[in-house]
């Protein structure tokens, strides 16, 4: 995606530096540990770094606690309805390419109410970034099974532990025809992340990225290991990947991987085992929303066309 | 083929067309043809082509598909019927009638579907193609010979016409090219000016080759000079010149080109029949003029797709029918809560459930009143001719844009296949949606800045500075913010709501049709508007005191109906939708379920209304409407 708006040409008065503060919405009221705070930051990092202007800026979300993350923001923002955020940023998109058109969905809310949508907007490449914050369970609701909670984990919903494999948001995506952008981060890894958003953002196309997101309430254990244990996350390195020195260096098993190399991005996915990085980029591939663009047109061309069609059926 | 000199065979006794110059002239002011065939061979683009025509010619024109549910039905079924009901007039007509006068058949099964939904008046005349008589296969001989004992039931005076024999001294396969020698046939009966009749070929096949257009034109001259010389009869129905250009469509056209003309700029659908042509017109020419047609994933990504397009500034619609409509729900709900400018288009059909996918029904009425969870008020108007679909788009734009809410437009089968010609709209400027202004947010407006007494506001578009907010579908305040406060849901609930009021402010009460007062007064609404009348016009010739009333605007409902309606001894309403019967076993008046309107309009205006509904899969006819008046005027009085 990229900023087509500059600070010049956006709004009224004076350009102003915008700081972190200025793209800051309501107060957030996830619980205190929750990941999602630190998705948040990173965003609002990111609107920063980029100065974006803050009425050209969208931010649509379905519903679930990740769902309320417009509302954090001071920008426009759309919450919507389980599972439906991909609809509506897409007609957005498709209505107004100045935007930026930004979607975050959780776990249910992408990989299991709304899969239809996400398998379509992979295929229809429209250009947003879109972020599945994974934290393999329904959180607002009070821990019931997510299609991404891990097989045996009890919730409220599978007592006796969840029954089936977890599904694989990376195979998914990765499997969808046209998929252009696919990356993995994690919410304790904020540098990785915010670098993440960034090629996220920069990509022209579906930006999607997997966070996984920690929930101190409901599955507080799923990610412990890993958290805990930072040699047992991979890190995709490349140099047209994402790359932090930081994370690198806390994270020391590193995996060399060519992201544009779509065979590999997709064996690494399904071979298990958690890895961050960027799986998967193709900026060349074809973009709905730059095909099916509304075309400009002046009241005289819409009357033109009508009297020529009324011509076709004149008696 | 024997030359029988004869001029009308007897009852039902099939013979071969007559010949020589004396022609007995049929006049009439109104005549009513049907071309049925195999699905397939064409019956449709026949018809639809001489309606065109006749249109063009001064002729009053409304046409009705025939249409078998299933996409490729086995040959020579009853089941297979495909074709079109053309009634043709010197005036205006707004009905497919009753019985059709003039038929042609391209076998005798589908002839035979037609004759048992006693579609055919007892005298017609029925053109029927005789290759099937002398069939090398005894099945089809055998079947052919009982289908005629069971029409010889009836005193249709059948004509045999050697379609394929004709049609073979110019194409190689015969029963490809027929309907164009029946569109011939037609022409020759009919009187039509060649010429029109070959232009409108040429638009027919305008994406074809030179060679398909003359082949199609060879076979139309064989047709007409067939009829010409062989047919003893023609029909006259006199043309009245228009006094104004005109133009001919069917409703699902005259739909797509109000979109165009209402400024709309995304239409955002999934296929579903009979709605989809809409969208299949649109394709053809709405980028011409700036449009797009977004075929979304799913039903409900249709509606979405429209809701994000219209937040963001353009003017969207969405096309669909019931069983999408019921998949729309909850976005729907999400477009009233966040009052976020609709129209959604639902061109009804048979339900529920997959019900009956291309015939005609009023079935949806509550549902889009009523589908979504917890009150969700909205506007729902009702076209009832083809003119009315292309204007009715430019006032519910206007409408969804005024009052930041949805509006429902409701079509249905009989309108979206129905042809008929109306009066050529002359585009306004005004009427297309003003781009939206993307100018600073003045200082202090709040993203739903409702006006107390109307519940009126002013939205935000993104890209408008100082107008960041969040829409939400949780309950919220001025502000947009979510809001649990008790005093807060009852004020977003009375603010949407109050807007309906509103509108109904700027409303006039409707006009009967026929005497403002009366014995009976028939309610009605949506595409049964031209048989309704009729019937009510035979009535009235009658000498019964019966007016109709037809109404456009079912939410809010027009103003003034209680003080029309207390001027009739009884109301009843006329409906294509599903009603007990009051004598059905253990139906009583207080478990009897209702028309739509019917149970809409006694809970508004607490007045008796009783309905008189059927759901026969096809378009009221005006006989069976009188019958049902007839039949409650008997009963006399107030119910």
């Amino acid at each position: 995606m990229t900023a087509t708006c500059t600070l010049t040409d956006c709004g009224a008065g004076e350009p102003v530096e915008l700081t972190m503060a200025d793209y800051q919405g309501a107060v957030a009221r996830w619980c205190p540990g929750c990941g999602d705070h630190s998705v948040l930051s990173a965003v609002q990092r990111l609107l920063e770094a980029h100065q974006l202007a803050p009425e050209r800026t969208v931010f649509v979300s379905g519903i679930g606690c990740s769902s309320r993350f417009p509302h954090y923001l001071r920008t426009y923002g759309f919450h919507g309805i389980h599972g439906r955020a991909l609809p509506v940023a897409t007609g957005i998109r498709l209505a107004r390419p100045d935007l930026n058109v930004f979607a975050v969905m959780g776990d249910g809310d992408c990989c299991s109410i709304g899969a239809a949508h996400w398998v379509h907007a992979i295929r229809y490449n429209v250009d947003m970034v879109a972020l599945m914050l994974d934290n393999n369970i329904y959180g607002l609701t009070k821990k019931q099974t997510s299609p991404t909670t891990p097989l045996g984990f009890a919730t409220n919903t599978q007592p006796r532990g969840s029954y089936l494999p977890p599904l694989d948001p990376l195979s998914v995506t990765l499997g969808v025809t046209n998929a252009s952008f696919v990356a993995q981060t994690a919410d304790w890894a904020p540098q990785h992340l915010y670098r993440t958003l960034d090629a996220a953002f920069r990509h022209r196309g579906f930006a999607f990225v997997r966070v996984l997101q920690r929930c101190p309430v409901w599955t507080s254990s799923v990610f412990q290991d890993l958290v805990r244990d930072p040699s047992r996350v991979e890190i995709l390195v490349h140099d047209d990947g994402i790359r932090d020195e930081s994370t690198e260096s806390v994270h020391t098993h590193h995996v060399e991987h060519d992201p544009g190399d779509i065979d590999a991005a997709r064996r690494l996915a399904e071979e298990g085992g958690t890895r961050l990085g960027l799986f998967f980029r193709d900026p060349e591939r074809p973009r709905y929303d730059a095909t099916r663009r509304l075309p400009p047109y002046t009241p005289a061309d819409r009357i033109a066309v009508l009297e020529r069609e009324f011509d076709r059926h004149a008696v | 083929m024997t030359t029988s000199p004869s001029a009308f065979a007897p009852a039902g006794a099939p013979r071969d067309a007559g010949t020589g110059p004396e022609r007995r002239v049929i006049r009439a002011r109104e005549h009513c043809v049907e071309v049925v065939s195999d699905s397939g061979e064409g019956a449709q683009k026949c018809g639809q082509s001489f309606g065109a025509v006749s249109a063009k010619m001064g002729n009053g024109v409304w046409t009705v598909e025939i249409i078998p549910a299933e996409i490729q039905p086995p040959a020579r079924t009853p089941a297979g019927a495909s074709g079109v009901r053309i009634r043709l007039g010197s005036g205006p007509v707004t009905n497919w009638g009753d019985h059709a006068e003039l038929v042609v058949a391209f076998n005798e099964q589908v002839l035979l579907a037609r004759h048992r939904q006693n579609a055919l008046a007892d005298d017609a005349v029925v053109l029927l193609e005789s290759s099937w008589r002398d069939h090398e296969d005894e099945t089809v001989r055998t079947a052919w010979q009982n289908a005629l004992e069971e029409l010889g039931t009836r005193h249709y005076r059948i004509v045999l016409v050697p379609m394929q024999e004709q049609c073979a001294t110019v194409v190689d396969d015969a029963r490809r090219g027929r309907n164009m020698f029946v569109l011939g046939l037609l022409a020759g009966i009919y009187d039509r000016d060649a010429e029109r009749c070959r232009e409108q070929i040429a638009q027919t096949f305008r994406k074809k080759s030179r060679e398909v257009y003359e082949r199609n034109a060879l076979l139309f001259d064989l047709g007409r000079t067939w009829a010409l010389e062989q047919l003893d009869f023609r029909v006259e129905v006199p043309t009245t010149p228009h006094d104004e250009p005109m133009v001919v469509m069917n409703g699902n056209t005259a739909l797509a080109l109000g979109a165009m003309a209402a400024g709309m700029d995304l239409c955002a659908m999934y296929p579903i029949t009979p709605a989809t042509s809409v969208s299949h017109y649109l394709g053809d020419v709405f980028e011409d003029a700036g449009g797009i047609v977004h075929q979304a994933e799913d039903e409900i990504a249709a509606a979405g797709v429209a809701i994000g397009a219209s937040y963001a500034g353009k003017v969207a619609f969405t096309v669909t029918s019931g069983p999408g409509l019921a998949l729309k729900t909850e976005f729907l709900g999400l477009a009233v809560m966040t009052e976020t400018p609709l129209v959604v288009v639902d061109v009804q059909r048979g339900g529920p459930s997959t019900g009956l996918p291309t015939k005609i029904e009023q079935s949806d009425l509550l549902a889009v009143l009523f589908g979504q969870p917890g009150d969700a008020p909205k506007v729902v108007l009702a076209p009832s001719t083809i003119e009315e679909c292309f204007h009715v788009m430019v006032t519910a734009r206007r409408i969804a844009e005024s009052f930041r809410c949805v509006v429902f437009v409701l079509s249905d089968a009989n309108l979206a296949t129905g042809v008929q010609p109306y009066p050529r709209p002359v585009p306004d400027e005004r009427w297309l949606a003003t781009p939206p202004d993307l100018g600073p947010v003045p200082e202090g407006l709040r993203p739903y800045d409702w006006d107390p007494r109307t519940g009126l506001s002013r939205r935000f578009v993104p890209g408008q500075p100082g107008g960041m907010h969040t829409l939400t579908g949780l309950v919220h305040d001025e502000n947009s913010k979510v809001s649990y406060a008790p005093g807060a849901n009852e004020r977003g609930c009375a603010m949407r709501s109050r807007k309906i009021a509103v509108l109904q402010s700027t409303l006039e009460p409707p006009v009967p049709h026929g005497a403002d007062a009366g014995d009976l007064l028939v309610v009605a609404w949506g595409s049964t508007r031209g048989a309704v009348e009729e019937a009510v016009d035979r009535a009235r010739d009658a000498g019964l005191a019966v007016s109709s009333l037809h109404l456009t605007f079912l939410s809010p409902l027009e103003p003034g109906l209680r003080e029309i309606f207390a001027r009739f001894g009884r109301v009843m309403t006329v409906e294509v939708n599903y009603s007990d019967e009051p004598d059905d076993p253990f139906v009583t008046d207080e478990n009897r379920r209702r028309g739509q309107l019917c149970m809409l309009l006694r809970a508004q205006t607490l007045v008796d209304v009783d309905c008189w509904t059927r759901v026969p899969g096809q378009p009221l006819r005006p006989a069976e409407i009188l019958t049902a008046i007839r039949a409650r005027l008997a009963k006399g009085g107030r119910p």
